[in-house]
């Protein structure tokens, strides 16, 4: 009698624990290199190959890399044109980390990705949003800089949001990463 | 062993492989078997891992020539 007594409590308890933590991994990525992009964007696939629900948290640098390159936004003021300016228009703009050498180390690690492979960071973003990655950019950093939603990527499931609902999705994730 | 369906995923790199044996299984019905070939050497210990998440199983792992190896899956 008491054995099942036990047994109920326990499962009352796991039932417990399996609704705290979702099958969800939530990243943020904050940097804005092609090398770490390519890392947060792999694991993102690969996740919804392991049937994870994945949450993307794009912020600062990273928000420069889901702009649109034939994209055009209006009525920016000067230090927004210069932000805008000064940082890489979209994926394919994107510089690597280490090893840029003016360009060359990009270029090289490009055509070693195309010979082996490897989809290019363009191609992971399509992926991504037809598997269903969700993509939250980070409402702060796009005002920082000076960017409008009208000139960001078409991208299925992108919204705005701000740091609670990275933490709200970051709370009942089972893992958390900030690339 | 019937194989319903053969995947080919040579050349392709991480995680190309496992996205696409995601997919493929999804076509498939219970107790399917797919055959998968593949030359990435990430998908000797990914596989495994993957199956034990999605909770397919492995029935047969080989390498055949030319260092292509060869996985047969079952669906759960």
């Amino acid at each position: 009698m008491d054995i099942e007594k036990q047994i109920l409590e326990l499962k009352a308890k796991v039932d417990k624990l399996e609704k705290g933590t979702k099958d969800q991994i939530s990243i943020v990525v904050f940097s804005g290199e092609l090398d770490k992009l390519l890392a947060a964007l792999i694991i993102a696939t690969g996740a919804t190959a392991m049937d994870t629900e994945v949450k993307l948290f794009f912020t600062f640098w990273a928000t420069a890399a889901l702009r649109d390159k034939k994209k055009k936004a209006n009525g920016k003021n000067f230090m927004s044109k210069m932000f805008g300016m000064m940082l890489p228009k979209g994926s394919t703009k994107v510089k690597l980390s280490k090893m840029n050498m003016g360009g060359m180390g990009t270029a090289m690690l490009k055509s070693l990705m195309k010979k082996k492979n490897v989809a290019s960071l363009d191609e992971m973003l399509k992926t991504a949003g037809q598997l269903g990655v969700e993509i939250n950019i980070c409402e702060m950093s796009m005002d920082l800089m000076g960017f409008k939603p009208e000139e960001m990527i078409d991208y299925p499931n992108l919204n705005y949001c701000g740091v609670g609902s990275y933490l709200a999705d970051a709370d009942e994730s089972k893992v958390q990463l900030f690339i | 062993m019937e194989i319903k369906e053969t995947l080919d995923c040579k050349g392709l790199s991480c995680p190309m492989p496992m996205m696409k044996l995601a997919k493929a299984i999804k076509g498939l019905g219970t107790g399917d078997i797919l055959e998968m070939l593949g030359t990435d050497p990430g998908t000797k210990s990914d596989l495994p891992k993957w199956c034990e998440k999605t909770g397919n199983k492995i029935v047969e792992e080989s390498e055949i020539e030319g260092g292509v190896f060869r996985y047969l899956i079952e669906k759960k």
